[in-house]
């Protein structure tokens, strides 16, 4: 059996990476009631904007150095996607039925990964990413991978980050307002496909970030890392209750605790050592979104949807 | 002098069927205009093509002078045209003073719209004694104080209220009616649409009764209050 603070402190950093992703779902829903599934897809291309940042600058440049460089071309190669996507493949969609954004979205997904598969250098395989060298650390009892570090302290940074600009400026009301009635929104004279695009840009930047932390903690970037990645997110936004940007976190955090509780212990629970392992950590992951989608369908921290005007 | 608001020959369709088929008025600088009708008439629809939520099929709509056609919506209310829509519309999670804030979004003078705000409050005091609360839990009268006086907010030329008496109770609608009277004595113009044909006649320098898309009857209100086609269709009397 292990330890109990290191699997918490797995799911922890797992989860926080899940939070990062799930808030682009959760805002882009949360104001055009659109599932953006090629959001996964814009989190991939964001470990590769970060991983090319890195090999273009000279060789031996400390990891310390390089990472905020790597974040912010991390960051602006998914921002750049997530835009694109929302003036190219979702505007000229919209009030189309529903089923056409969707389809445009597995689409943009699809492209996404074969154009990094075909066009990035060696994009066939799996890219090494830098790693911090030097030994793990022990914090409250659990071993924590240097490169972790990142998610933990960038995931409560970013949450805080948001929080304020939602609440506090002048765009963050008016994406309040669009979020809650979009044309009465255009009536106060807030251009909504501002704050569309704002939207899409924010998550955008989280799933840069997120992916800076997956490849600090696998030590690799792959075309396909985003379809699961962007699967589990998802799940996260609905857990949390998608619309909320708390509650992505939240959700976030949750199903990667519940995760690495799952791989650690359920295979101690008589009858069910077959189930147990990381091999099954997926079905425990997407068990629990069911359990809540029957016992609280609005999520941990969603509103009825009654609720939204 | 030139009207502040000019409708010349205004169609409007949602897909193929036409809801507003060619209608003309003008709004006078100070003056209060009333759009009545029944359900269906193309009221409602006729000021959400003023304010830019519905694109005319054709005509032409001159305000303060400058072509409102093909005007995005959010930039109209920075031309001063401010209207409170059918049903409400607050922002329910957001409290009384922030949906009054968002009234003046595209205000820059703060000292300007906090004394704006203690405007709105001296009209609706019940507003500012619950300022902090989430206007979604607001009574069906409050919301309307609030979404007229969001519509304030922006210091308009103009404001349209769509149907700003239904669902109120009479004592509620009084309030609202009488309110309109302190704005019209004040100077402010106002479009007003109401199936209320009485309360708004009353109000109305000029009325306007619209009848499946077009303008059937134009004249002062008082005059439509005595006409006896109006009594019969709208105010309900054989």
């Amino acid at each position: 059996m292990s330890e109990l603070p290191q699997q918490l402190a797995n799911g922890l950093i797992l989860g926080a990476m899940y939070g990062l992703i799930a808030i682009g779902y959760t805002m882009v829903y949360g104001i055009v009631q659109l599932i953006n599934f090629a959001h996964g897809e814009i989190f991939m291309v964001g470990g590769f904007g970060a991983l090319s940042v890195y090999l273009a600058l000279p060789t031996g440049t400390s990891l310390a150095l390089a990472l905020p460089v790597m974040l912010l071309g991390g960051i602006a190669v998914s921002v750049l996607v997530g835009i694109a996507a929302e003036r190219f493949a979702y505007r000229p969609l919209r009030g189309a039925p529903r089923l056409a954004p969707l389809i445009t979205a597995i689409g943009l997904s699809i492209a996404l990964q074969q154009a990094i598969w075909k066009w990035y250098p060696d994009g066939k395989q799996a890219r090494v990413f830098p790693q911090f060298k030097g030994r793990a650390l022990d914090i409250l009892g659990a071993t924590v991978q240097r490169g972790d570090l990142f998610v933990l302290i960038a995931a409560p940074l970013c949450m805080i980050a948001l929080g304020f600009f939602v609440a506090r400026t002048r765009s963050g009301r008016a994406m309040q307002a669009t979020a809650q009635d979009p044309d009465t929104a255009k009536l106060m004279g807030i251009n909504t496909d501002r704050i569309i695009v704002l939207a899409f840009a924010i998550g955008a930047a989280f799933a840069g970030v997120a992916a800076v932390a997956y490849g600090l903690r696998t030590g690799e970037v792959q075309f396909r890392m985003g379809f699961i990645m962007g699967l589990k997110a998802f799940t996260a936004a609905v857990l949390g209750g998608i619309g909320n940007i708390y509650g992505a976190m939240l959700g976030g955090v949750v199903l990667g605790i519940a995760e690495a509780l799952a791989t650690a212990y359920v295979e101690d629970i008589p009858g069910m050592q077959q189930f147990g392992g990381g091999a099954w950590k997926d079905v425990w992951a997407f068990v629990l979104l069911i359990l809540v989608l029957l016992l609280r369908p609005q999520g941990l921290l969603g509103e009825r949807v009654a609720d939204r005007a | 002098m030139t009207a502040l608001l000019e409708v010349e020959d205004l169609r409007v369709a949602y897909g193929k069927i036409e809801a507003v088929k060619g209608i003309s008025f003008t709004v006078e600088s100070g003056q209060v205009v009333t759009l009545i009708g029944t359900n269906g008439a193309g009221k409602t629809t006729t000021l959400r093509t003023l304010s830019g939520l519905l694109k005319p099929s054709s005509g032409k709509i001159t305000f303060d002078g400058k072509p409102l056609t093909g005007v995005a919506a959010h930039k109209i209310v920075a031309l001063g045209l401010a209207h409170s829509p059918e049903g409400r519309h607050l922002f329910p999670r957001l409290t009384i003073e922030e949906n009054l804030q968002l009234g003046a979004f595209l205000r820059k003078d703060k000292d300007g719209i906090e004394k704006d705000i203690q405007r709105v409050y001296e009209l609706f005091p019940i507003l500012g004694e619950r300022r902090k609360q989430a206007s979604g839990t607001l009574s069906g009268g409050e919301q309307q104080m609030l979404a007229m006086g969001r519509a304030l907010m922006s210091r308009p030329k103009l404001l349209m209220l769509d149907e700003p008496s239904m669902g109120l109770s009479p004592i509620m609608m009084k309030k609202i009616m009488e309110t309109i009277r302190e704005l019209r004595e004040q100077g402010t113009t106002i479009l007003l649409v109401e199936q209320n044909a009485q309360a708004a006649l009353t109000l109305a320098d000029h009325a306007h009764v619209m009848e499946i898309g077009r303008i059937a009857l134009s004249g002062t209100g008082q005059h439509l209050l005595h006409d006896e086609s109006v009594r019969k269709a709208y105010l309900g009397e054989d």
